[in-house]
């Protein structure tokens, strides 16, 4: 997977994938179609998160996912786009139970204030270095990082930072509203923020160079 | 932090935080929530973590540009329509 490549912008005029009318009625040439057209690229995908032995496993649950779920995909994204967060998904809940950890309390990992308003929790001064990305310590940290958020947490960010779409987009996605969604999107990115420090602040990754 | 009059808190600051990246904050409360990033490190490097967390996520996760595909065995997709098959033929959820 190419680990610096950015989230595609979803086209909202884009025509629907003829595929996808097919899908819906119910055609079983056009679910293999579907499969041997984006299956190589979601199990590269889920390689990625949680390694060669429950790669496809992952790319078999994506898949039943979507087709369950096909009628109500409305082609705001494209089809690959819709399966590639399918399987992101799905590979990140397994990830999760292999992680053998409960789920992550937002509240715990909210920002942290005294009385007087200030800010009392650590905070890391980032290394200002481009392609942290690519370090394998901070991919693992994203990835146990969004595997350990509550659901809802995990998908609103999978929507908003992970595909690209607008908050307005990603609320109408969730079905709630727009301030819910922001809200939700804060406390996601904070809880997020918190575990990942570890793995990016400017000490840690220090620490990680000077071992290697 | 708060003895200024145009000086946020930085729970105040938190909570302009997400309209400021999403460059939904205008006018004044953009300019006393700048004022607090020029003042306060710690709101500072806070910001700067919140927007690599925000960069991150796409980065590592996000669709890539130019896909390399693995290869996809037939018994996987063999796999995956027969479990079709036997999922449609059960109780929809």
């Amino acid at each position: 997977m190419d680990q610096t490549a950015t989230a595609p912008r979803v086209d909202a005029d884009a025509n629907p994938d003829p595929l996808v009318a097919r899908l819906r009625a119910g055609d079983r040439a056009a679910y293999a179609e579907m499969v041997r057209t984006h299956g190589g690229r979601m199990l590269a995908v889920a390689r990625g998160i949680v390694g060669e032995g429950d790669a496809a496993d992952c790319v078999q649950d994506a898949f039943l996912q979507a087709f369950r779920k096909i009628d109500t995909f409305e082609g705001q994204a494209a089809l690959g786009t819709w399966l590639h967060r399918i399987v992101v998904n799905a590979a990140l809940m397994r990830r999760r139970k292999m992680m053998a950890r409960p789920e992550l309390s937002l509240d715990e990992l909210a920002p942290v204030f005294d009385d007087t308003g200030c800010r009392v929790e650590p905070t890391y001064t980032l290394l200002d270095e481009p392609d942290l990305a690519e370090r394998t310590e901070v991919r693992a940290a994203i990835i146990d990082g969004l595997a350990q958020l509550p659901d809802e947490a995990r998908q609103i960010i999978l929507l908003r930072d992970v595909e690209g779409l607008s908050t307005d987009q990603a609320a109408t996605e969730l079905g709630v509203s727009v301030s819910a969604a922001k809200v939700r999107l804060h406390r996601a990115r904070a809880a997020l923020k918190r575990l990942l420090e570890p793995a990016f602040g400017a000490d840690s990754v220090a620490e990680i160079g000077a071992e290697a | 932090m708060s003895k200024l009059p145009m000086m946020l808190t930085c729970g105040e600051f938190e909570a302009f935080l997400f309209d400021y990246v999403e460059d939904r904050l205008s006018g004044y409360a953009r300019f006393k929530f700048e004022f607090h990033i020029k003042a306060c490190r710690d709101c500072r490097d806070y910001l700067a973590a919140y927007k690599k967390t925000m960069a991150l996520g796409g980065q590592v996760l996000g669709a890539p540009a130019d896909p390399v595909p693995a290869d996809l065995p037939d018994e996987l997709v063999a796999a995956i329509l027969a479990a079709r098959d036997n999922d449609a033929d059960g109780a929809p959820e």
